[in-house]
C-alpha cells in the first residue's frame, strides 16, 4: 500500500500492466512528454515503439488500436481529453463496439480508451465534456468512471486485461485526491459491480464519477441534520451494477442521482429511470437528479462553476426528498 | 511471374470465376427475395481482389470494404458459409449478423469487410502495426475505393502508416463511381495514386483487368513490406458492371455505353484468352467452370438448408459475455 493521487494509480496501473503482457502497449498524443504525468519515465523505460506518440489524428490512431488489437495486441490509448473522442466517433461507433458482433464473435477489440473529463477550469465548452453517456447509448462498450485513486487503478488494470472495449473517463476534479493504492500487481476491480461507498438508512445517492467525492461530502453534512444518507457508486456504467442500486433503494425508499454530464440522457437519468422502473412500490417520493443543465460549460468562471452539481445542491435536493422541505435560510 | 497453364494460373482463373458465379447466383436469388438487404455485387472487379489477394500468404491480413463478397473468395474463404450469410443463416461466417456488406473470414486472414466507407485503412494500418510490434512478417492489404480516398480516415491511415513505416498495402480499386457520382466529380487528380505522393508512400497505377499485372505489382509491395520497406499504395483502374447496389434506394445511373466499352475487358474473359493463347485447352477451363458451378450450387442449398439464427443469438457478441434477454421476447 502507498497513498498515491489519482494520475499517478494511473501511472501505476498501465506500468504493472505494460510490464506483466507483452501485448500491452500505449499510444496517443504527447504520451512520451506525459503532459498529466500519466505516463512519466515510460519511454525511457520501455521504448518508442510500445510507448508511441501519435500525430493528432484521433480518428486514425483508435482505428490503428483497433486493429492491433483484431490481430492480437491490447493496445490502450490515451485519447487525452474526452472532446477528443468526438473525431474519433466513426471508429468507436463503427468499428470497435461493433467488429465483434457483426463478424459474428471473429474479432476481439481487447483495447482500452482513457480520456480525462476536463470541466471547471475555464477551457470553455469544447474541451469541458462529460460524454459518458452518449457512449452508454451504443451497444459493445464497456463505460468505466472511477471517482477515486484506489478505484482507477483496479478497474484500469481490470479493463487492460478485458476482452471487450472498455472506455475510461477520468474525472480531471479527482486528479488531486488521494488513496492507499495496493502495490499488488494483480489488484483488480472487477468491471460491473458498484460499491457502496457510505452507508446510510433514509436515502440513496448514487453519484457518477466526480460527483462522488460531493455526495461523500453532502452525505456528511446531511448526517449533522440528522439524516443517514447511502452513498453509491456505480464506478462502472457499462455494465451496470442495476442489482446494488436497487437494493440500496429499495431499503431507503428514496433515490437522487448526481451526475456531472449534461441532464439531458445522462448516465443519472438512466439510472433513474431504471429505479423508476424496477423498485417503484419501494419509493416513497419522486427519483430526483442533479446533473448539469443543458446548456454549454462557460470560460468564464464565475458562471461556469455553479453549473455542475455542487455539495449544497445534493445536500438540498436530499433534504427536501427526506423531509418535504426547501433549505432553511442562513 | 507465373507461367500460363501451371497450377497458380488454374487458381487464378478459378478464383475469379468463382467470384463472378457466386455474385450471378447471389444476384438471381436476390431478386427472388431469398436475400434480405442490399446486395453490393463484385462482378467485373475479380482481377483486381484475385490479383492482390493471390500475392499474399494465407496468414497474411486483408481489410475490405461494403462491396464485401469478392475479397473473401479471392484471399480463399469458403463458398458455403459465405452463402449462407447472405441468406442471414446461423451458419453464415458471421453468424447472420454481418451480411452482404461485413463478410470477414479471419480463417483466410479476412479481418473484416466494413461498411462505413474508408473506415477499414486505420484499421488496416493497426493491424500491420500489430504485426510489426509482434516481430512477424505478415503483411495487410486494404481494398477500397475511389470514393474512399477523400475520407479523413484514408489521409490519416496513410499517413500512420508511412510515418511508422508499416507492412502495409494500399489496394485502391478506383471502378471510378462512388456510388453515383463520378470521379470526375469527386476528385480533383485523375489518378488517385497522386494522393499517396503527399506521404511519400511509392504508388503504382496497374490496369485493374489484367490479373497478372495486378499480381506483380502486389507482389512488389509485399517484398517492400516485408523487407521492412514500409506501405505502398496501388491504383488499379477497374470497374463494376452493377449499380451501386441493388434494393438499397434508387442509385441508378445511365452509364450509357461505357458497360460494354468494360466488358469487352472484362477480367475473365481477358484472362481466358490469354491462357488459351499460352496453349491452355479450352476444355481445361471449362472444367474448371463446370467444378465452380456444382461449387456454388453446393453452397446455396447447404445455405439453403441451414437453420435461421435464435432470438438469443441477438444478444451473443455484443461482449464477451451474452447479454440477458428481455422477457418480451418469450426465449
Amino acid at each position: 500500500m502507498a497513498r498515491v493521487n489519482y494520475l499517478e494509480a494511473i501511472r501505476q496501473a498501465q506500468r504493472e500492466e505494460i510490464v506483466r503482457d507483452r501485448r500491452v502497449f500505449l499510444m496517443g498524443e504527447d504520451i512520451v512528454a506525459s503532459v498529466f504525468g500519466t505516463s512519466s519515465g515510460f519511454a525511457a523505460e520501455f521504448g518508442t515503439e510500445r510507448i508511441r506518440d501519435t500525430p493528432i489524428s484521433e480518428n486514425g490512431f483508435i482505428g490503428v488500436a483497433a486493429g492491433a488489437a483484431m490481430v492480437g495486441m491490447r493496445p490502450i490509448v490515451d485519447a487525452t481529453i474526452a472532446s477528443f473522442l468526438y473525431p474519433a466517433m466513426d471508429q468507436i461507433v463503427s468499428i470497435v463496439a461493433k467488429s465483434r458482433y457483426i463478424y459474428g464473435g471473429q474479432a476481439c477489440l481487447s483495447l482500452v480508451i482513457r480520456s480525462c473529463l476536463f470541466y471547471g477550469n475555464s477551457n470553455a465548452a469544447q474541451h469541458s465534456d462529460r460524454p459518458y453517456s452518449m457512449f452508454m447509448n451504443v451497444p459493445g462498450l464497456k463505460v468505466i468512471v472511477p471517482s477515486s485513486a484506489y478505484d482507477v487503478k483496479g478497474l484500469l488494470k481490470a479493463a487492460i486485461r478485458d476482452d471487450d472495449p472498455v472506455l475510461c473517463f477520468e474525472d480531471g476534479t479527482c486528479w488531486a485526491s488521494k488513496a492507499d493504492v495496493p502495490d499488488d500487481p494483480d489488484f483488480l476491480i472487477p468491471i460491473g459491480r458498484a460499491e457502496v461507498k457510505r452507508q446510510g438508512n433514509d436515502i440513496s445517492i448514487i453519484a457518477i464519477a466526480g460527483a462522488v467525492p460531493l455526495a461523500l461530502k453532502a452525505a456528511d453534512q446531511l448526517a449533522g441534520e440528522g439524516i443517514s444518507a447511502e452513498v453509491i457508486d456505480p464506478r462502472s456504467l457499462v455494465p451496470l451494477d442495476k442489482a446494488l442500486i436497487l437494493r440500496s433503494v429499495r431499503k431507503t425508499g428514496r433515490a437522487v442521482t448526481v451526475d456531472p454530464a449534461h441532464q439531458t440522457c445522462s448516465a443519472g437519468s438512466e439510472i433513474a429511470a431504471i429505479i423508476a422502473e424496477q423498485a417503484f412500490d419501494n419509493l416513497r417520493g419522486p427519483v430526483l437528479r442533479v446533473a448539469t443543465p443543458d446548456t454549454h460549460p462557460c470560460f468564464s468562471p464565475n458562471i461556469e462553476k455553479p453549473l455542475y452539481p455542487t455539495v449544497q445542491r445534493i445536500v438540498d435536493t436530499a433534504r427536501k426528498l427526506v423531509t418535504g422541505k426547501r433549505a432553511v435560510a442562513s | 511471374m507465373t507461367e500460363a497453364g501451371n497450377e497458380r494460373s488454374f487458381e487464378k482463373y478459378r478464383r475469379m470465376v468463382r467470384i463472378r458465379f457466386f455474385e450471378d447466383r447471389a444476384e438471381a436469388i436476390h431478386a427472388q427475395g431469398e436475400i434480405p438487404g442490399a446486395l453490393h455485387t463484385y462482378a467485373g472487379q475479380e482481377a483486381t481482389g484475385v490479383g492482390a489477394c493471390i500475392a499474399l500468404r494465407i496468414d497474411d491480413y486483408m481489410v475490405g470494404n461494403h462491396r464485401s463478397h469478392g475479397h473473401p473468395i479471392a484471399k480463399g474463404a469458403k463458398l458455403r458459409p459465405l452463402m449462407a450469410e447472405l441468406l442471414g443463416k446461423a451458419t453464415g461466417v458471421c453468424k447472420g449478423k454481418g451480411g452482404s456488406m461485413h463478410i470477414s473470414d479471419f480463417a483466410v486472414g479476412s479481418l473484416g469487410e466494413t461498411s462505413i466507407v474508408g473506415s477499414g485503412i486505420p484499421v488496416a494500418a493497426g493491424a500491420a502495426l500489430g504485426s510489426k510490434l509482434q516481430g512477424n512478417d505478415r503483411v495487410t492489404l486494404c481494398f477500397f475505393g475511389d470514393g474512399a480516398t477523400s475520407e479523413g480516415a484514408f489521409h490519416e491511415g496513410l499517413n500512420l502508416a508511412a510515418i511508422w513505416k508499416l507492412p502495409a498495402i494500399f489496394m485502391c480499386e478506383n471502378n471510378h463511381y462512388a456510388a453515383s457520382t463520378p470521379v470526375s466529380v469527386a476528385l480533383p487528380v485523375k489518378d488517385i495514386a497522386d494522393r499517396a505522393q503527399a506521404y511519400r508512400i511509392p504508388a503504382t497505377i496497374v490496369d485493374g483487368q489484367d490479373v497478372d499485372a495486378v499480381e506483380l505489382a502486389v507482389a512488389q509491395a509485399v517484398g517492400r513490406a516485408r523487407a521492412g520497406g514500409g506501405p505502398s499504395f496501388i491504383e488499379a483502374k477497374t470497374y463494376r458492371y452493377a449499380d451501386h447496389a441493388v434494393n438499397l434506394g434508387r442509385i441508378l445511373l445511365d452509364r450509357g455505353s461505357e458497360v460494354d466499352e468494360w466488358r469487352k475487358r472484362d477480367p475473365i474473359i481477358l484472362y481466358r484468352s490469354k491462357l488459351l493463347a499460352a496453349g491452355v485447352s479450352a476444355a481445361e477451363l471449362d472444367e474448371i467452370e463446370k467444378r465452380v458451378t456444382a461449387e456454388v450450387e453446393d453452397a446455396l442449398q447447404f445455405a439453403r438448408q441451414s437453420e435461421y439464427p435464435t432470438q438469443a443469438e441477438a444478444f451473443d457478441d455484443v461482449f464477451v459475455e451474452r447479454l440477458p434477454i428481455p422477457d418480451y421476447l418469450n426465449v
